[in-house]
């Protein structure tokens, strides 16, 4: 292969990493991924922030400041850009805060539980601006493929990726296909 | 419960690190560092800076659903978010003992869980600080770069991961996200092609197993004194153990073991494990900081996972592991029982203790046949506790007379090793770093304690959020003065140059 290798960066925004766990389901198809594409910033990897890349995979959808700013980031890095299982594309299980106030559940996490001291809720400024909700990556930036599935299965991952390596358009069998 | 380094009284006079994400462990962390002008640290925390707001939302869902949908809490060990919550709803539907078959498929489950998971951990995550060491270039500090270096290596990792993945799919319909427990039992056989396809490779699962205790012992001998000491302090261990003192994942009652090696408590009933462990929360992190009651908050904090259970075990009931357990216990004289890398030794012998119960559960028939479900009384309240990859998992809920859920409650495994990452982190920061110029090799060695704990940041945010990693120096007052930032080009950086 003299063509040089795709830049992928992936991250998990108000994920649970079980989309990048589905990723890594490939197994052995990881070494010849590697020939076809090298990784940026990465759960895989210690680069911090996404440089310049061809493919921008992003898992779970946007609950703070900091997911926002990650996702502008990647972004304007990477040319293709694709929301990643049902929590990119829909806000998925961390939506189901979405009908309840915001401070009910900070209340409810820490002040109510059974043999909780202290009583603080967390507010450092360290700690990122929470959203009232947990919204779908569309909301906030353009997307240019949708993968679904909670999780997408490994070979939908393989297909999306050797598609677009090949220069194709990534085309899904039905069986690939998930809305679990 | 406040500790030296912990809180800076000066802040807005210090200059601030950032470690923004940490990388290689699973979910989101970030480190802060505040130091003086003589670069003096003055703080150091890890936070967690992200929030679910779990046990909120799940009040009012239907009880039998929860096992299913906690699981999307973390999809890194989401067996054991499935296996804790379906014990707690075994209790509410009076399932006091479960059928053997129902007991067997769910650890057989577990074991797979374990495997893959540890896999994943050593493997692709931490390898490349083991082989490469904590200060090689950031280009190379991945597992892309050990497969090159290791192929034979990494391809056992890849398929020692496979076959604990494989082992969940069989068993639950999915490697991420399957079912197979439902309160009181479970809802499926092994068929015989199943239990075949998965011996066919169990006898090289367990030999690279043995292989990969033989690899980190080598490592860690090789550097003793450095691996020993690396961020050390010793702390109390709490794990559960079975009735006779065995290690056990599924079940058992709580044992807590001080940092002298004297018993706490033990064989405690964990369905009243509000009476043994308290929680604080502090306002820098969304993970809360578990502490054993009978220490009160200021010492009574303590550590979960391999290391604890090795630890806090009579005895592993499989003979390899067994023997690999009592060579970790007597390696230079016990100088490694309470050293934080002593956390990926430990992690390879409950790897080899997986797949050695794992090929001893694939021979048991009631795997193949037998009753699967049991009902009893209904209850209120359920507890469920089990010890998942990175240490004890409890899961607690009340249940109304309609099946709805009215409160919930869980203590995940990293969030219990809270204030033992932290003060790994204040270790290691003011041994490598205190007085010195702050460089990106340097903060990974802060990554390096952090991530022998593999914690789960996906999990911790439980508490209704992922835990970031970040460091950041502090001054006196507390005011966050530095920040260092390792970008995509490798360069490490100050918030402020990247403003200006
Ligand atoms: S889509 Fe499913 S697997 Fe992916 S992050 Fe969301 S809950 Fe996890």
């Amino acid at each position: 292969m003299t063509e040089r290798k795709l830049r992928v960066a992936t991250t998990s925004l108000a994920g649970c990493f079980g989309c990048h766990m589905s990723l890594l389901d490939i197994d052995e198809r990881l070494f010849d991924l590697v020939q076809l594409v090298e990784f940026d910033r990465s759960p895989l990897t210690d680069i911090k922030h996404c440089g310049p890349c061809d493919i921008g995979l992003v898992e779970g959808g946007v609950c703070n400041a900091e997911n926002v700013h990650v996702l502008r980031e990647f972004r304007r890095n990477c040319r293709i850009l694709v929301a990643v299982g049902a929590c990119a594309i829909t806000g998925g299980v961390p939506a189901l805060r979405n009908n309840i106030d915001l401070w009910d559940c900070f209340q409810e996490c820490y002040q109510y539980e059974p043999g909780t001291a202290g009583h603080v809720i967390p507010d450092d400024p360290e700690l990122p601006l929470p959203f009232d909700k947990v919204r779908p990556i569309y909301e906030v930036v353009h997307v240019d493929y949708y993968l679904p599935g909670c999780p997408p299965p490994a070979d939908a991952f393989w297909q999306l990726i050797t598609d677009l390596a090949a220069g194709r358009v990534p085309k899904l069998e039905p069986a690939m296909i998930r809305y679990d | 419960m406040t500790h030296p380094l912990e809180t800076a009284a000066h802040p807005e006079t210090l200059r601030r690190v950032v470690i923004d994400p940490v990388s290689r462990v699973e979910g989101h962390g970030k480190v802060t560092l505040l130091l003086d002008a003589d670069n003096r640290i003055q703080q150091a925390r890890l936070h967690i800076v992200e929030f679910r707001g779990f046990e909120k939302f799940i009040q009012g869902r239907p009880y039998w659903e929860v096992p299913v949908l906690v699981q999307r809490l973390c999809g890194i060990c989401p067996v054991s978010h499935h296996l804790a919550a379906s014990k707690a709803m075994d209790m509410i539907v009076g399932a006091t003992e479960l059928t053997p078959t129902a007991d067997k498929m769910r650890r057989l489950l577990h074991f797979g869980q374990i495997l893959q998971s540890h896999a994943l951990h050593f493997f692709h995550l931490s390898s490349p600080d083991l082989l490469f060491g904590f200060d090689a270039d950031v280009a190379r500090r991945n597992v892309v770069a050990v497969a090159a270096a290791r192929p034979e290596l990494v391809r056992q990792g890849v398929l020692l991961r496979k076959y604990g993945q494989e082992v969940i799919r069989v068993t639950s319909g999915k490697r991420v996200h399957g079912s197979c427990a439902i309160p009181g039992g479970v809802n499926k056989h092994l068929t015989p092609a199943e239990r075949d396809y998965l011996l066919a490779d169990i006898d090289r699962t367990v030999a690279w197993s043995r292989d990969a205790v033989a690899l980190i012992k080598q490592l860690y001998a090789e550097r003793k004194d450095f691996h020993n000491g690396f961020g050390y302090f010793k702390s109390a261990y709490v794990s559960l153990v079975r009735a006779d003192g065995a290690l056990d994942f599924y079940h058992g009652g709580l044992r807590a073991r001080k940092a002298d090696g004297e018993l706490l408590f033990d064989h405690a009933d964990y369905a009243t494990y509000w009476d043994r462990i308290f929680e604080v929360t502090k306002p820098w992190s969304y993970m809360k900081f578990p502490y054993l009651r009978d220490l009160g908050p200021e010492d009574g904090w303590y550590r979960v996972g391999p290391l604890a259970r090795i630890n806090n075990c009579a005895f592993v009931p499989t003979p390899l592991a067994e023997a690999e357990r009592i060579a970790f216990r007597e390696f230079d004289h016990g100088s490694a029982t309470h050293a934080n890398l002593a956390y990926h030794w430990t992690r390879m012998i409950e790897m080899l203790h997986a797949a050695e119960g794992i090929h001893a559960l694939l021979r048991d028939p009631d795997l193949l046949a037998g009753e699967l479900v049991v009902k009893g009384t209904r209850a209120e309240r359920g507890v469920g506790v089990i010890e998942a990859p990175r240490g004890t998992l409890i899961h607690h809920y009340r249940v109304n007379e309609d099946d709805q859920i009215v409160r919930a409650n869980l203590i995940v495994s990293t969030t219990h090793n809270n204030e033992a990452m932290n003060e790994a982190v204040r270790q290691v920061a003011l041994r490598y770093l205190d007085g010195t110029e702050v460089t990106e090799p340097l903060l990974n060695h802060i990554e390096v304690a952090i991530r022998a704990y593999d914690p789960c940041l996906s999990c911790a945010t439980h508490a209704l959020g992922q835990m970031p990693l970040e460091v950041a120096v502090v001054d006196a007052e507390g005011r966050t003065v530095d920040a260092l930032r390792r970008d995509s080009d490798g360069a490490v950086r100050r918030p402020s140059e990247i403003a200006a």
